[in-house]
């Protein structure tokens, strides 16, 4: 009996360690959490295509308190250029640019209210956005909503010209839906509509023309683009756990514009711990576009139509990303205060392919060089403390 | 055309509420209970695990693709040219 008594009470003590264990939990899951404090220091580079651009970038996150969190990130872009564009009409260049967000949150009960203001200042462009988000578990938790609203006010100069100066202002409008399906498989439907009114020109573009009246039988003359561009894009992610502790997700976005652009990526990424302390990210992405409707590689003649462009930012083109990445989790002994700390590096290698753009820098009649193509190298060296 | 985009915004919106709500409403339980969540709550499974890469990633792509809006970054434009 004794014995019988002495098991019911180790059953029950089990019981009650594993349903206490369950409830903790649920308890850690069901409450809406801010997410934990952190300190990110970063080192960027992008070369490719002739453009260098490289710099630092700093994101710190701190909870004043168990419902409210700030955050701060600064962010600097080195640029020299002497891409494709710039050298068939001007000189190569190099500028600085400098952005800084200033973000708060709130948790209340299940939602949490995220407010952010943002400044990116270069020599000819400036921009002051705001941004607002709220998003709210919802049954049982297994349901996420999110809504968010960003207004940003921009300022357009052109060096060497004093006299220049426009403006533009962008609204974007988003909302989101994660839902938990299984207990390893959780998808998201993203949607965000933008629409963008005043100078969206690049200032310094030009497109070119057939003008039979010069020795080189090509003249050149200022981009025109519309005054309003509305875009609308939808994206859906789904994240899976695999069975041996990794990850796999896949995304998938569809966009279109009033500029007549369609486009679409697929992205495929692979995470995989190797023990307790390194963990290693596969990536590869394939994003497609077709042209604005205002595009041409070489008009016909001189203000040929209403709207003119050259960028090939808006030629038909595909581009696919590769992508490696490694974080070391620093053992407790080698961190600072007993801090959790994590040193990442990674690196993706882009190839862009144009299809309707062409090299004019590049031997070959008017209308007929090769089309352009290049490839690009961009890096993020980063370390990570969580305190 | 800016009246019809916000509309398709607002429209798409109001649906996702609509199935949050009507979701709410039904009688069907939450059939991942929160103790069976372990996996999906594991660090690897976090897609925004580094936020400050995801934001260089999201500004490298919108500076030299036409696409924008939707990534998840909570992005309020590229702010450059």
């Amino acid at each position: 009996m004794a014995v019988t008594n002495k098991a019911n009470y180790a059953k029950f003590r089990q019981s009650f360690l594993c349903l206490l264990i369950c409830s903790l939990f649920s308890l850690s899951l069901q409450a809406a959490v801010l997410e934990e404090d952190r300190a990110d220091v970063l080192y960027h580079s992008y070369d490719g295509g002739g453009m260098k651009i490289d710099g630092p970038a700093i994101l710190l996150r701190k909870k004043a308190s168990e419902s409210i969190a700030v955050s701060a990130y600064y962010y600097v872009d080195t640029i020299s250029s002497a891409s494709v564009d710039v050298m068939s009409t001007a000189s190569p260049y190099s500028e600085e640019r400098q952005e800084g967000q200033l973000g708060i949150e709130y948790l209340h009960d299940k939602t949490i209210m995220a407010l952010s203001v943002r400044q990116s200042d270069e020599d000819d462009y400036l921009a002051k956005s705001v941004n607002f988000n709220v998003s709210h578990d919802t049954f049982g938790d297994l349901t996420n909503l999110s809504l968010g609203f960003a207004f940003s006010d921009n300022e357009v100069r052109r060096n060497g010209d004093d006299l220049f100066e426009e403006q533009n202002q962008q609204y974007r409008l988003r909302a989101g839906i994660s839902q938990i399906l299984t207990k390893n498989l959780s998808i998201a439907l993203n949607v965000e509509s933008v629409a963008d009114e005043g100078y969206l020109n690049n200032p310094y573009r030009t497109v070119r023309y057939i003008d039979s009246s010069v020795p080189s039988g090509v003249g050149y003359q200022s981009e025109i683009y519309p005054n309003t561009r509305n875009s609308f894009s939808t994206k859906l992610s789904a994240s899976y756990y695999l069975p041996y502790r990794a990850a796999l997700f896949l995304h998938y976005r569809h966009f279109s514009d009033s500029w007549q652009i369609d486009a679409s990526d697929i992205e495929l990424s692979y995470r995989h711990p190797f023990g307790k302390t390194v963990e290693l990210e596969l990536k590869v992405r394939y994003y497609q576009q077709t042209q604005a409707s205002f595009y041409s590689d070489l008009f016909s003649h001189q203000n040929a139509q209403n709207f003119l462009a050259r960028d090939k930012e808006l030629s038909d083109f595909d581009d696919l990303t590769l992508g490696l990445g490694v974080t070391y989790l620093i053992p407790k002994q080698f961190s600072i205060s007993d801090w959790r700390s994590e040193a990442s590096l990674q690196w993706d290698y882009i190839t862009f392919n144009y299809n309707n753009f062409r090299d004019p820098t590049a031997e070959g009649a008017l209308g007929e060089e090769p089309l352009y193509g290049f490839s690009a190298h961009v890096i993020r060296a980063f370390f990570s403390v969580y305190f | 055309m800016l009246v019809n985009y916000f509309t398709r915004a607002l429209f798409v919106t109001f649906s996702i509420s609509l199935l949050a709500l009507t979701g709410c409403a039904q009688p069907i339980e939450p059939w991942v209970k929160p103790y069976e969540r372990q996996n999906l709550a594991d660090p690897i499974m976090r897609t925004n695990r580094h936020p400050i890469a995801n934001m260089h990633v999201a500004h490298v792509y919108e500076a030299r693709e036409s696409a924008r809006g939707a990534e998840g970054t909570g992005g309020g434009g590229c702010g450059c040219n």
